[in-house]
């Protein structure tokens, strides 16, 4: 679809929108509805339709396989970090209340980075399934 | 402090190393990992074991939110027997896993390989762990999910095929348990088990109750391949890789039984699921057509990693068998067969794993010999067969002891003679193993010699374990007698 200029030009104008927009419902999640899960998708969709616009010759050279394998591990080693930090701390396993000055402090700083690891995590695994599906015949 | 947290160390740590396998990436440090964790999840598990026959169960709440709201572990006496069986068998099995390993995946996959291993034990430990009904969902589909990843790495081409048909199968049972867990939910608005055990007498007499008790024991069965929903399993384990055969076979199974013992026995309580429903006499008939009909198929078998699947099978119409006699001596020779399963399973798939490693296959032709070709390798699975049977002296004796007792002190004979043919027709099954490997024709030109030290002391370790658990059972029996009576106590 790399020669249609319609679609080039929506995708390239849209693309950026997707993305602020996945940033919105993951940081806005504190307040309204959102999360990680959503925004990971969300976010996630941006890629997806460059990969779709642009062929995935082109979404794999803008995100490597290593640098995507990297990303989904370390969505996950956030989470777990925040867990094992508050171990540390002296408190339970994901007990947030110690990490910040004040127990809503710490809870607020909790959850924000627990669902940043599940933002991360979650679009680069669905990048991930759209490359291990759409290039199913490229070696 | 720390001895305060062990149980969530218990799934964390494996948590933890499976991103870090992925980062690692290469085959030795990853492979190095998964031998540590499991060790340490080992050492864990034998410390909370010995923490819960000191000073009773133990109880931990995640993120200081108390239950029933926030998601909470209870360890008794059954979890922890259960945990040390996960954690020692992926112990064992892992350090024999990286030579096996190397010969049947490619380097490229090994990462992937190892960081599922590392789920898959956080999903089955998490499973034996958790005290929550909802939480026990998500650790089943962790585990459930890495396993398919696991199976479809095996050398054949069916291996993808089996895994797939695994995925929906699974996949059913385990959307059938959530079904089961959601209907609880929505009648006691509690997910927490010790809770749900509290408010489910009271409501147990309505359709909602029964339909979710019928959703979480069917989707069990699933899991646990009881017979006639066993058709995923044979092709799983034979195409799996050597490594994961023995690991899923000796656990997967397992954790699966503990969760229906849970189910069956702390939420619903057993005059409910065994005795107003009518799962006892359901679970008697299964099991026993399981057992004769599963190991009559094995007899036919040319692969001997399926023929080994059709024995899990048979097995677990045993292990079914003995929840059926609502009784605490048929559920202690229940959760000891767990015990004692998991060991000759161990045993004779990690011998087909020295064996696949030496001469590249698993078919009984190509077996011509092999009792002096590699005569340690087919010793331990010749002890591992041994104990399969039931012959004294071995742990499987002391499992079928157990469950003939259970058997005649409820006067059902028509079960004790099918524990009875169950054994004579694996007698027949792994005989024809033993004919062909040490009476049949010497070939002088096929591969011979041993696997390498780090692939037989694992296999050789357990086949010792099952002599030692067959004259040794103050460990296995004791803590199965215990648990069994703290099961029928309710939670």
């Amino acid at each position: 679809m790399n020669d249609n200029p319609v679609l080039r030009i929506v995708a390239k104008i849209i693309i950026p929108m997707i993305l602020i927009f996945g940033l919105y419902v993951q940081f806005h999640g504190d307040f309204g509805p959102g999360g990680g899960f959503q925004a990971g998708v969300i976010f996630a969709t941006g890629f997806i339709l460059y990969g779709l616009v642009f062929g995935t010759d082109a979404l794999r050279s803008a995100i490597p396989a290593p640098i995507l394998r990297i990303v989904i591990a370390g969505g996950l080693l956030l989470y777990v970090g925040v867990g094992v930090a508050t171990l540390l701390m002296g408190s339970d396993f994901l007990a947030y209340n110690v990490l910040g000055s004040t127990p809503s402090g710490g809870q607020h700083l909790g959850i924000f980075l627990v669902e940043l690891g599940v933002g991360v995590t979650v679009s680069a695994v669905m990048i991930t399934v759209f490359l291990g599906f759409a290039g199913r015949n490229d070696p | 402090m720390i001895g305060a947290q062990l149980p969530a160390l218990q799934v964390v740590i494996p948590l933890l190393a499976a991103p870090l396998c992925l980062l690692l990436y290469r085959p030795f440090a990853t492979w190095l990992l998964t031998v540590v964790t499991s060790a340490a999840t080992l050492v864990i598990s034998t410390l909370l074991l010995t923490q819960v026959l000191d000073s009773g169960p133990i109880d931990y709440t995640f993120g200081g939110w108390a239950a029933p709201f926030g998601i909470a572990y209870r360890i008794d006496l059954v979890n922890a027997y259960v945990l040390l069986i996960v954690s020692a068998i992926s112990t064992v099995v892992s350090v024999f896993a990286r030579l096996s390993v190397a010969a049947e995946i490619e380097a490229s996959n090994q990462g992937i390989f190892y960081t599922a291993w590392l789920l898959c034990l956080t999903g089955l430990l998490g499973i034996a762990i958790t005290g929550d009904a909802f939480n026990l969902f998500v650790f089943l589909e962790i585990s459930s999910l890495s396993s398919y990843v696991l199976i479809a790495m095996g050398q054949d081409r069916r291996a993808l095929t089996a895994s797939y048909q695994y995925l929906i199968m699974g996949t059913i049972g385990a959307t059938f348990i959530l079904i089961g867990v959601g209907l609880l939910y929505a009648l006691t608005g509690t997910l927490n088990m010790a809770d749900l055990a509290e408010r489910l007498p009271a409501v147990a007499d309505t359709r909602t109750a029964r339909a979710g008790f019928a959703f979480l024991t069917v989707g069990i069965a699933l899991k646990i391949a009881l017979f006639p929903l066993h058709l995923w399993l044979p092709n799983a384990y034979a195409y799996a890789p050597s490594a994961v055969s023995a690991f899923l076979a000796a656990t997967a199974t397992k954790v699966a039984v503990y969760a229906l013992l849970r189910f069956l026995f702390s939420v619903f309580g057993e005059s409910f699921s065994l005795e107003t429903m009518p799962l006892a006499h359901g679970l008697a008939v299964l099991g026993s057509v399981a057992v004769l009909f599963a190991s009559l198929v094995a007899i036919f078998q040319h692969n001997i990693k399926r023929m080994l699947a059709y024995s899990s099978v048979a097995q677990i119409g045993y292990l079914t068998l003995g929840i059926s006699f609502v009784s605490e001596l048929g559920l202690s020779a229940t959760i000891l067969h767990l015990f004692n399963h998991a060991l000759m399973k161990g045993a004779l798939f990690l011998a087909l794993g020295c064996i696949a490693w030496r001469i590249g296959s698993a078919r009984l032709g190509d077996f011509q010999g092999l009792g002096y070709r590699m005569p340690w390798t087919m010793g331990v699975f010749l002890i591992g067969g041994l104990s399969l049977i039931g012959i004294p002296t071995t742990a499987g004796f002391i499992s079928k002891w157990y469950l003939v007792l259970a058997a005649l002190e409820k006067g059902w004979w028509p079960v004790l003679v099918v524990i009875v043919i169950g054994s004579l027709l694996a007698v027949v099954y792994i005989w024809r193993v033993v004919e062909i490997a040490y009476l049949g024709k010497r070939l002088e030109e096929a591969p011979s010699g041993e696997a390498p030290l780090s692939m037989l002391l694992p296999a050789c370790l357990l086949a010792l374990a099952n002599i030692y658990f067959g004259i040794h059972t103050e460990l296995s029996v004791g803590v199965a007698h215990e648990a069994a009576k703290a099961l029928f106590g309710g939670l």
